[in-house]
């Protein structure tokens, strides 16, 4: 009745077990499933679990990436080869409005740019592709008002969610009921941990992108955080330079908004390791939390992930 | 583990070893149980902080937001790590379950966090759906509150089996041994008939930590376990390993023409290749031939394992139907008994319609009949129209459809069920079974459609066709009519079809000639027929002097059992009696083709029973032939 598992499961083995069922309920319930794939390590854990719920069948949905054009270079790169290796059926939208006005995050700042690049973007490629159900990799670990979060997660036809209306979630039973218009957000991970994620990795061998591990990479320091010059849109700051660093990154997204930290750990043990060792959360890299208090609250409710 | 990662060793080997021992922790999901009050807040706050899962940057706002409160000795008050949702508060969100996780060295936990005093019943239960242990906490100056009670009530309706009750704030009554046996007696005694396996009173202080990971030097009275060391210990692994197989189909997996798999999870009990199974729904059986996972096939399955089964044929199977093993089959009924949580605005009406979610299965189903609310403060009893948000009834529901289950008590994931609104599509109620009504386990429903033998043994009787014959005043109408009254009387279902009810309306159309004649009994050996496929024994009276007419009726009856029944009168006793003035009608000439006089009666030549109705008193007549319809009933096969 529990993820507690049985005599002989794991708990890995039994929140894997957990998650496959989830992504089979969403299959055979919802007409238009489809799958956030943000390239990071959550989004590989999550693709693994989905290849493993239909096999020997493909994944019976679309993966979906909505591109900001300010990812790192190597995240599209390995993105290709995952839809290459794994016969994916991925779409990638980027806002086309957005685009064209030339939405950046040097000279929008990252609470307008991740608004229109990503939030919007989002909402624009759901409504494209009238998907029913969209899949993420959240994890209640992450931050205080994910701690709530259904694993379906009811969202409006504006995709806005309620959380005055929240569909209690009993056992594993998953009222997966829609009125037209409407649509279901879902979390097969909400019940791991980062530590889970890790050393699932490590365990299945999954893959993940190099920018996790340390290497020497060219950096800026700006208010103590680490930002990587990935290609030659960066803006230096007057009498800026790059130089090169050991660093790795704990979260991956748009590279001028995704801050580094010096590290030698080079592989997978190197980095569980230091992740135990860490004292700092998880999101304290991820700058677009920092804008404003409760950000992750107002931006659940407007849509993003 | 930074101790061992410490050494010499390389990354690699001391990660192998880490994880070795990642993977033999168990995970133990837990509820707790109070209210802030109770320090609820203080006491998960504590938990977190002992397992030093508050990570440095929240350690220091911590600390700040510490200012001006009650803090223990470091410095911190707790309950702001799991209260941070003031912000929530005043955007009136509503504030439900919330899941938290923490490890020590021994396990994993995932805490969930009901707070909330409004939607108490409805959090608490969802908590607890997921559940291995409750901790319900008390607070040591109150003692057992009639909120204590509603906690373990609604523990034990979702049927958690391991309880901790935390007599909390001990440092404030003195750590006077004294009050806590107090609490513990009267706890142990109101807790007796809620079905827990394991109940373990700690006297704790979450804020000053006593009791919680190590024996507490203020209280020597106490031998019992602490709070930490207790719930990384306690053997909570569940029996479903051990209980019958079942597989509710959750996906058809069919990848090309060449494949089909049925992907699920292992609900209760083990699968393995070579077994034979059954589908609940249908009884057809298979074989199991593989058990995939994209790591290879397996050669058994145990409870908890997510797999796709392939079988030795082909057969009907879709997502809601659950595969077992033969002689440990799951109740398959549509009608059942259960006890419901309520958890929304709009009240429970029986009569209405919902969906019902039961596994992969989803069915209308409606609430039948709504025995008695429960009061969750009482625990009384009390009869109820209607069940409103937050309130816990015990309920019949039917479905329209037969669906397969088991009790909770037997096997919660497949005794377990919501209610779902049809037009909001709203999470109305949860509930859980207690008894299948209509017990069905052996009757093949395979073929259960509505049908003669279903009707039949509803009515508890074999349903037939008893034909009388004979001329006009012989008797037939008053021995049918005492056979009628014979078979109500104990509780029978029988109709008379004779000329009084068929002339004047079915066949009020038909005159007396010969074509008409053989209509007239076409018609009736039809309707017969109709009425004893409803179940009915039809006893029908007519003269029906041709053989040929006699013949056809027992060809229209088919499988039906159809006896004849000859009542021999002679002519002269019927003229005599001549109830109805007809034979002196016929004889003046008034009536064509009267029998008897103006047309032939052709008597039966192998009826079932002859009736002598010159010689026989019509009560005995009847008894007799009562005796031969029941004795024609038994050991015919419907």
């Amino acid at each position: 009745m529990t993820v507690n598992g049985p005599r002989g499961l794991s708990h890995l083995k039994s929140l894997e077990s957990e998650s496959i069922e989830i992504f089979r309920e969403v299959a055979a319930s919802f007409e238009r499933p489809v799958m956030m794939y943000s390239i990071g390590k959550d989004s590989s854990v999550l693709l693994h679990l989905a290849r493993k719920a239909f096999f020997p069948s493909r994944i019976p949905f679309p993966i979906l990436h909505i591109d900001t054009k300010w990812k790192f270079r190597e995240m599209i790169e390995f993105r290709d080869r995952m839809a290459r290796e794994h016969d994916l059926d991925l779409i990638v939208h980027t806002n086309p409005d957005g685009l064209a006005a030339g939405i950046n995050p040097f000279d929008h700042g990252s609470a307008v740019h991740t608004d229109i690049m990503k939030t919007q973007a989002l909402r624009q490629a759901l409504n494209a592709g009238q998907y029913d159900a969209a899949i993420g990799g959240a994890r209640r670990d992450e931050e205080k008002s994910r701690a709530k979060e259904r694993i379906f997660s009811h969202r409006n036809a504006q995709h806005a969610w309620d959380p005055k209306n929240q569909r209690p979630e009993l056992w594993r039973i998953f009222n997966t009921r829609l009125a037209p218009g409407e649509s279901m957000r879902v979390f097969p991970i909400s019940n791991w941990t980062e530590l889970d994620v890790w050393t699932y990795i490590y365990a299945e061998g999954i893959e993940i992108p190099d920018l996790y591990f340390a290497r020497r990479r060219p950096v800026v320091e700006r208010s103590g955080t680490l930002i990587m010059v990935d290609d030659d849109r960066f803006r230096f700051n007057p009498g800026e330079t790059a130089r090169e660093e050991m660093i790795r990154f704990r979260t991956l997204g748009c590279y001028p908004l995704s801050g580094g930290i010096r590290s030698d750990a080079a592989d997978l043990p190197s980095i569980i390791m230091e992740m135990q060792a860490s004292r700092t959360s998880e999101r304290e890299g991820r700058l677009i939390d920092s804008d404003s208090v409760g950000s992750m609250e107002r931006k659940k409710q407007e849509g993003y992930f | 583990m930074s101790n061992v990662l410490a050494t010499a060793l390389s990354a690699e080997t001391a990660l192998d070893l880490w994880l070795a021992e990642q993977t033999d922790k168990g995970l133990l999901r837990f509820l707790t149980c109070g209210s802030v009050d109770d320090g609820k807040s203080t006491l998960i706050g504590r938990l977190l902080y002992d397992s030093q899962l508050i990570l440095d940057d929240q350690l220091a706002s911590l600390r700040k937001e510490s200012r001006n409160r009650t803090t223990g000795e470091e410095g911190i008050d707790f309950s702001l790590l799991v209260d941070g949702l003031t912000a929530e508060r005043e955007q009136g969100i509503t504030i439900d379950v919330a899941y938290r996780f923490f490890s020590t060295d021994k396990r994993k936990f995932i805490v969930a966090d009901t707070p909330g005093h409004e939607q108490y019943t409805r959090n608490m239960a969802t908590g607890a759906s997921n559940a291995d242990l409750a901790i319900v906490l008390v607070d040591a100056r109150k003692g057992v509150l009639t909120q204590t009670r509603r906690h373990s009530f609604i523990l034990s309706l979702i049927g958690v089996k391991h309880v901790v009750l935390a007599v909390n704030k001990i440092d404030l009554v003195g750590y006077d041994a004294g009050v806590f046996d107090a609490i513990e007696a009267e706890y142990r005694a109101f807790a007796a008939d809620l079905g827990f396996e394991t109940l373990v009173a700690i006297p704790v202080s979450a804020l000053r930590g006593d009791n919680m990971l190590a024996p507490s030097a203020n209280m020597p009275w106490y031998r019992g376990p602490q709070l930490v060391p207790y719930l990384e210990t306690i053997e909570v692994a569940s029996d479903r390993v051990e209980k019958p197989l079942r597989f509710p189909v959750q996906w058809v997996n069919r990848p090309d023409l060449d494949f089909r798999g049925f992907s699920g999870t292992v609900a209760s009990g083990v699968v393995a290749v070579g077994d034979d199974i059954l589908i609940a729904a249908s009884r057809k059986p298979a074989r199991i031939t593989r058990i995939l996972t994209m790591d290879g096939d397996q050669p058994r399955a145990i409870a908890g394992e997510a797999v796709t089964l392939v079988l030795d044929r082909e057969v009907d199977i879709s997502r809601g139907d659950v595969l077992v093993h033969p002689g440990e089959t799951p109740d398959y009924s549509n009608q059942f008994q259960a006890r419901l949580v309520w958890m929304n605005d709009e009240q429970a009406i029986p009569g209405r319609s919902y969906l019902l979610k039961l596994g992969a299965q989803l069915v209308p189903a409606s609430i039948t009949d709504l025995k008695f609310r429960t009061n969750v403060n009482t625990l009384e009893h009390s009869a109820a129209k209607t069940l409103e948000l937050n309130e816990v009834g015990t309920v019949t529901i039917a479905t329209d459809k037969p669906i397969a289950f088991d009790s909770y008590a037997d096997n919660p994931l497949t005794g377990s069920f919501i209610l779902i609104d049809r037009i909001s599509n709203a999470t109305l109620g949860a509930g859980v079974i207690e008894y299948g009504l209509r017990r069905a386990q052996n009757l093949s429903y395979q073929s259960f459609d509505v049908n003669r033998k279903v009707r039949a043994e509803l009515k508890g009787q074999t349903p037939q066709i008893v034909w009388f014959t004979g001329l006009s005043g012989s008797g037939k109408s008053t021995v049918a009519n005492l056979i009628e009254k014979r078979l109500t009387a104990e509780g029978k279902h029988a109709y008379i079809l004779d000329g009084d009810n068929v002339r004047h309306g079915l066949n009020k159309d038909l005159g007396f000639t010969d074509e008409a004649r053989v209509e007239n009994i076409r018609r009736v050996a039809e309707v017969a027929r109709l009425m004893a496929d409803a179940g009915l024994i039809v006893i029908v009276s007519f003269i029906s002097p041709f053989r040929n007419e006699r013949r056809l009726a027992r060809e229209i009856a088919g499988d039906v059992k159809f006896s004849e029944v000859y009542v021999n009168t002679p002519l002269e006793v019927c003229e005599a009696r001549d109830p109805k003035g007809l034979y002196a009608k016929a004889r003046r000439g008034e009536i064509s083709n009267f029998t008897g006089i103006s047309s032939p009666y052709e008597a039966p030549e192998a009826p079932d029973v002859v009736l002598h109705g010159a010689v026989q008193d019509p009560l005995r007549m009847a008894d007799e032939l009562y005796a031969r319809i029941f004795e024609w009933g038994t050991g015919y096969t419907i």
